[in-house]
């Protein structure tokens, strides 16, 4: 193999296409005679349907068919829930809504129409009457005999689940000091820019389906779907094109995909429907939504004993995808980077009548490191002491790892306290807090804020996962030598086109643009899990990158055939395969071309390997004899390629510090950034510009979480919140200029030794800005503040209020 | 009911009946298939769509066609010249401006239109600038680099 | 996302549009810009049965002076304001409001004749033609009247505009002698509105003290409005940190502000202090 591309700031070869505006997502695609679908959705939250008259909207001009709940109910099956938990509640989640709406935003009525203006002028003909139903949207409510939302349960509680290691009763007994807090994790809105998207054309003749759908997970939707309506699996392709974001949004698999696939099949045409922001903060999930009480036992020295996490997660009406196992995700990680003997989490899950949650960028983790480094600062503060000594007292030590904590999980690989130092010397760390305590003196209010996080990622070994945790790869050399990669993950702004070529590219000894990586297509891709969870590069990489080993030791056998070599003579460098050492030492950093190069190749055969005089073989030359296959090796198969499903034996554990430091303005209650520093550890750094990317994207998330974002319904269950205009997103002019670095501590799981990055920022930062807002705060007594922190909350506790 | 329309898109002229209610996006893409232009909100808060018209960034989501009738419409589709990509393009690919892609084509019409008038910004007016386009990928950091990188590049060229 | 339909004319001249607008009271409304109308349609808040598109009177976009005034065509985009030498001079209040408004794609194709005629409570241009104390020209079917800035926003979203009106014109006295501005604001995080807006028009006597203040803000009532208690306190002051801030503490006297999920009554009344504050500091910075 040769370095060339690996650990490098290599461009993204998927953005020529995205900066000239020629990509194509799915609204892109246009199919001749495509019918445009739009709904009726509810405008309660809780209510009985009386009637729904839709003859008026069947009559308007350019309107194809209208369908209700009742036409499709017992022709399609239920929106699926992945999630498996003892005695869990679930409840039966038709694609259109029968007798009853439960949130607001709940698609009632689908009209196709011949086009997208005809289809939304008549929903506004869709006449639906309602006998409106006391609400609930306070989970606490929801639990305590608030208005029952499934009639069948009697109950609201969708489950109770008690988890962790070690005897919390016994640390909480034999601690010298206790403390407790209430901590809220609002409902955010994911806003992937491009909301979500379905076409579906339907052949009548081959019997097949074609689903393009904005989606983070092409196989598993296949699979769910092609149930849902009962299709044969292998008659359903679903492609995602080019897909705008997704943060778990898309993690899912949602009504509107297995409807459009119906109705594409019934009418013989292709459907589109392409959600309307509006509809994108009703009707696609929601993330956290937790309410929660946090215990700590410590003793007098900052050691930590136990921990004990009692919350009501708001689950919504109905269950999406894995919308119950979100909040065990929490539980899993409530051990932060910390020696915690005993932890104990006790979840209950509660309908309410909202959108459902589910994952949203970091799915239940974010909770779990927000209320642990919540409590760090706690204790610190409890003590007296800095918050980055108690941190540093209760890390687990380098030689430590694989490290057990009581979530049950066993870390691969850490050095907490190297992260922390070096991100409290790029901050410079002591002279910020003697400048911090001067400037109080002065009446400034500037706080210090800090995160020591961990992440679970490469999710994950497939015991620990609902449908399947590993990931697949394929990896092909074509006759004229131009690599193929066919990932089972499914990017979506994460550039593994670019970072997979580069394993690929360096593997093979090619050109990285002699390799293509294609995905997200199941009728040209092996089945695969798909993207979230920071698994694609941990999980898919690697099964590329143990692909390609296959691949090579089926190369190495026919270049030594070729060659008429002994194999043990036989080395692989920089894209040969060469008898002499010298050579090969040569080439490491060389890499090999296509026999035929493109445009180049001449009309007709392809030219016959040349193995005359030569000691040493390309191994796109071998890749051409291979195909030609007239002189192989005896019992070789033709052909030169190789498929690998990688089951990870763990998840990856990445970690960090990060460091906010704000000031806020006493009059006005403003927070400013005056800096923010992280330090993240993502394992072996395929590319640092994606990483960094990955890093900056999370961390500006959390500040949306921190300062901004809240998705907010109002008692009756209206959703207040339910535009841009309300909904605040961090704009350009929000952000502080972000100062990045690195440790790097290779992951065991994998070959590859990474970790995985995409919501590092979005676990890491939140904790560190709250931290940092509670910390300028103190003069006034403040231990905890709930996000979002407005500019008013802060005033009022400035001013007395 | 219909109104006739004439306009040049990205120098090519066209000509053709639309309903008075259609957005200018919708008469891009769905009429001119240029599909570069994307649609992000229903509020003219997300950038996505933001076109030239006669010179002027703007929110194509929040025009009607009617009223681009006469105009001349730079799309990202039209931005790069004889093959070349415009500085803006060259610097959101540098400096890796961009993830899903999805904001892309608004955030660099924006700021080729922020270049034009300022061509040294500092990063405050980078920032403000840009306030009009909503990237929920990148964090904006990558975004501003790209910026400048294009202002250092046009600068020398 | 999608508007209703509706026809639509655009109109050569500013009498067509007029009479346009007379053959249909109800149901026709104007165009301008279109960056408050359109998002209204697109979510069918408003569903007009035909649009009058004056931006495309070439004859009502301009800035100029006249004599001792400053006139401005009702149709010159927030940009175009934004961007004049000649405001930037004579009346610097102007450019700086101008550019708080929404974004630069809002700012190119939004018009200050469009902003006025909606009155958005928390609209910027509101507060400052109050400020500048503008004459606002508008044309209807019984011919012109003009119509003090001050008495043209009514309530909520409506004006002194009757129907078949339209606004063709803001004219402002050049301001003169020792004057400085100032527009202060705290914006929306989501939507960019004016939480807040304050515009301060100062001018100062020759021995510093406080000539007059004519301050406009907008955000805080259902309308934007002249604070007239702060007026009142500085006039003739010594404008003194104390004289300042004991002025500005009657800047909500007689309104009750706004309340949302951003802001309180009670923090949008602080707010208003707050920044009516620092823009007279600013002003009074500003005073040549």
């Amino acid at each position: 193999m040769t370095d060339n591309y690996v650990g490098k700031r290599v461009k993204r070869t998927e953005d020529p296409r995205l900066i000239r505006g020629l990509a194509h997502y799915v609204d892109d695609i246009g199919l001749p005679g495509t019918l445009h679908v739009a709904f009726v959705r509810s405008m309660y939250a809780h209510a009985k349907i009386t009637s729904i008259d839709t003859s008026a909207a069947v009559a308007a001009p350019g309107v194809v068919a209208v369908y209700t709940g009742k036409d499709v109910s017992d022709k399609i099956g239920q929106v699926p829930c992945a999630s498996a938990l003892p005695d869990l509640k679930v409840p039966d989640h038709r694609v259109l809504a029968t007798d009853k709406v439960y949130f607001v935003g709940h698609p009632i009525v689908a009209v196709v129409a011949t086009d997208r203006y005809a289809a939304r002028d008549a929903v506004d003909l869709v006449m639906v009457d309602y006998e409106d139903l006391p609400a609930v949207t306070d989970v606490e409510q929801a639990a305590n005999g608030g208005p029952i939302i499934h009639e069948a349960f009697g109950t609201n509680i969708a489950y109770k689940l008690t988890s962790g290691e070690g005897d919390v009763d016994a640390a909480f007994a034999a601690a010298d000091r206790t403390i407790k807090q209430r901590i809220l994790h609002k409902r955010l809105a994911p806003i992937a820019m491009e909301p979500r998207g379905v076409l579906a054309r339907y052949f009548p003749g081959e019997e097949e389906l074609t689903i393009w759908s904005s989606t983070q997970i092409p196989h598993l939707m296949r699979t769910q779907v092609a149930l849902m309506i009962g299709i044969p699996e292998n008659k359903l392709r679903v492609i995602t094109p080019e897909v705008g974001g997704g943060f778990g949004s898309k993690l899912n698999v949602y009504a509107e995909e297995a409807l459009l696939g119906w109705i594409s099949m019934q009418l013989g045409k292709p459907v589109k429907w392409i959600e309307t922001r509006r509809e994108n903060i009703q009707a696609t999930i929601h993330g956290r939504g937790q309410v929660g009480d946090i215990e700590v036992a410590f003793k007098n020295d900052g050691t930590l004993l136990g921990l004990r996490y009692s919350v009501f997660a708001d689950l919504g009406a109905y269950h999406q995808l894995l919308t119950p196992a979100i909040p065990t995700l929490t539980g899993l990680m409530l051990s932060g980077a910390y020696r915690i003997p005993a932890i104990q989490m006790n979840i209950t899950g509660c309908f309410t009548n909202k959108m459902a949650t589910d994952a949203y960028r970091g799915a239940g983790r974010p909770e779990a490191t927000y209320v642990v480094e919540r409590v760090l600062d706690l204790v610190a503060d409890n003590l007296g002491v800095d918050p980055a000594e108690v941190r540093r007292k209760n890390f687990p030590a380098a030689s430590e790892f694989p490290f057990h904590t009581a979530t049950g999980l066993d870390y691969d690989s850490g050095d907490y306290e190297a992260a922390l130092q070096k991100a409290q010397e790029i901050v410079g760390y002591a002279d910020l807090r003697e400048k911090q305590k001067k400037s109080r003196e002065e009446g400034r209010l500037i706080g210090i804020g800090l995160s020591t996080y961990v992440e679970i990622c490469a999710l994950g070994p497939s015991q620990a996962m609902p449908a399947g945790g590993w990931e697949s790869a394929t990896v092909r050399i074509e006759p004229t030598g131009k690599v193929t990669v066919l990932t089972g993950a499914s990017p979506h702004g994460q550039g593994q086109e670019t970072s997979f070529a580069q394993i690929a590219a360096d593997e093979l000894g090619v050109n990285l643009n002699d390799v293509t990586v294609i995905h997200g297509d199941t009728g040209i891709v092996q089945y695969g899990i798909g993207t979230f969870g920071s698994r694609a590069t941990a999980v898919g990489g690697t099964a590329v990158f143990v692909a390609i080993q296959k691949l090579k030791e089926k190369a190495h056998k026919i270049a030594t055939h070729m060659l008429k070599a002994d194999a043990s003579r036989l080395s692989f460098e920089g894209g040969k395969y060469s008898l002499e050492k010298a050579a090969a030492a040569a080439a490491t950093t060389g890499t090999s071309d296509p026999v035929v190069p493109v445009g180049e190749a001449p009309a007709g055969a392809l030219p016959e390997p040349q193995t005359e005089g030569k000691t040493s073989l390309t191994i796109q030359e071998i890749a051409l004899a291979a195909h030609v296959a007239k002189d192989l090796p005896p019992d070789t198969e033709p052909g030169l390629s190789a498929t690998y499903f990688f089951e990870p034996k763990n998840f990856t554990f990445p970690f960090g510090t990060h460091i906010a430091v704000v000031e806020i303005d006493r009059e006005t209650g403003d927070i400013k950034f005056l800096r923010y520093v992280a330090v993240d550890d993502c394992g072996r750094v395929i590319n640092p510009m994606l990483v960094d990317g990955q890093v900056h994207g999370g961390i500006v998330q959390s500040i949306g979480q921190a300062m901004y974002e809240e998705v907010v319904y109002d008692e009756q269950g209206q959703l207040v919140t339910g535009t841009l205009m309300d909904y605040a997103l961090p704009r350009a002019s929000h952000i502080p200029e972000m100062e990045l670095d690195r440790t790097e501590t290779p992951s065991p799981v994998n070959p590859l030794g990474v970790k995985g990055v995409g919501e590092a920022g979005t676990i890491g930062a939140t904790p560190a800005i709250v931290n940092a807002i509670v910390d300028a705060l103190a003069p006034f007594g403040v231990k905890h503040l709930d996000m979002p922190i407005k500019p008013e909350n802060v005033w009022r506790i400035i001013n007395g209020h | 009911m219909k109104k006739a329309i004439n306009l040049s898109v990205n120098g090519v002229s066209h000509t053709d009946e639309v309903e008075p209610r259609m957005l200018l996006v919708h008469y891009l893409r769905d009429v001119l298939e240029l599909t570069g232009t994307h649609v992000g909100c229903e509020t003219s808060l997300c950038g996505a769509c933001t076109v030239m018209l006669d010179g002027q960034a703007v929110k194509s989501c929040t025009v009607f066609a009617v009223q681009a009738d006469g105009s001349s419409v730079t799309t990202i589709e039209g931005l790069a010249k004889n093959g070349e990509l415009h500085p803006v393009q060259e610097g959101f690919w540098e400096k890796h401006g961009l993830q899903c892609g999805y904001c892309t084509p608004g955030m660099i019409m924006t700021a080729a239109q922020l270049l034009d008038r300022n061509a040294d910004p500092s990063r405050e007016e980078i920032c403000h600038g840009l306030e009009g386009n909503l990237c929920r990928c990148t964090g904006y950091q990558h975004i501003v680099e790209a910026v400048q990188y294009a202002a250092k590049k046009a600068g020398q060229s | 996302m999608i508007p209703a339909q509706f026809d639509y004319k655009a109109p050569a001249t500013l009498d067509e549009a007029v009479a346009l607008l007379a053959g249909d009271l109800d149901g026709a409304k104007v165009l301008a810009g279109g960056h408050s109308l359109i998002p209204a349609m697109k979510l069918r808040l408003a569903q007009p049965q035909l649009l009058v598109d004056i931006a495309r009177i070439k004859s009502l976009a301009y800035i100029r002076e006249e004599g001792d005034q400053i006139l401005i065509g009702a149709t010159t985009t927030h940009y175009q304001l934004e961007s004049s030498d000649l405001l930037k001079q004579i009346c610097p209040l102007l450019p700086e409001c101008a550019k708080s408004i929404g974004d630069v794609q809002v700012r190119n194709k939004g018009t200050i004749g469009g902003s006025i005629a909606h009155s958005d409570p928390a609209g910027d241009w509101p507060a400052a033609v109050l400020a500048l104390d503008a004459d606002l020209v508008l044309v209807g079917p019984n011919g012109e009247r003009t119509v003090k800035a001050e008495n043209f926003f009514v309530d909520l979203l409506t004006t002194d505009l009757q129907p078949g009106e339209i606004l063709r014109e803001i004219r402002i006295r050049k301001p003169s002698g020792r004057f400085g501005h100032a527009y202060q604001k705290v914006p929306h995080p989501a939507s960019g509105f004016a939480v807040v807006g304050v515009a301060v028009n100062l001018t100062l006597n020759d021995d510093g003290s406080c000539k007059s203040a004519s301050i406009g803000v907008t955000g805080v009532g259902v309308k934007a409005f002249r604070a007239t208690g702060v007026e009142a306190a500085l006039a003739g002051a010594n404008l003194d940190d104390n004289a300042i801030a004991a002025a500005v503490a009657h800047v909500c006297d007689g309104i009750d502000p706004n309340a949302d999920l951003y802001a309180s009554s009670e923090y949008r009344c602080q707010l208003a202090q707050v920044h009516t504050r620092r823009a007279i500091q600013t002003a009074k910075a500003r005073v040549q």
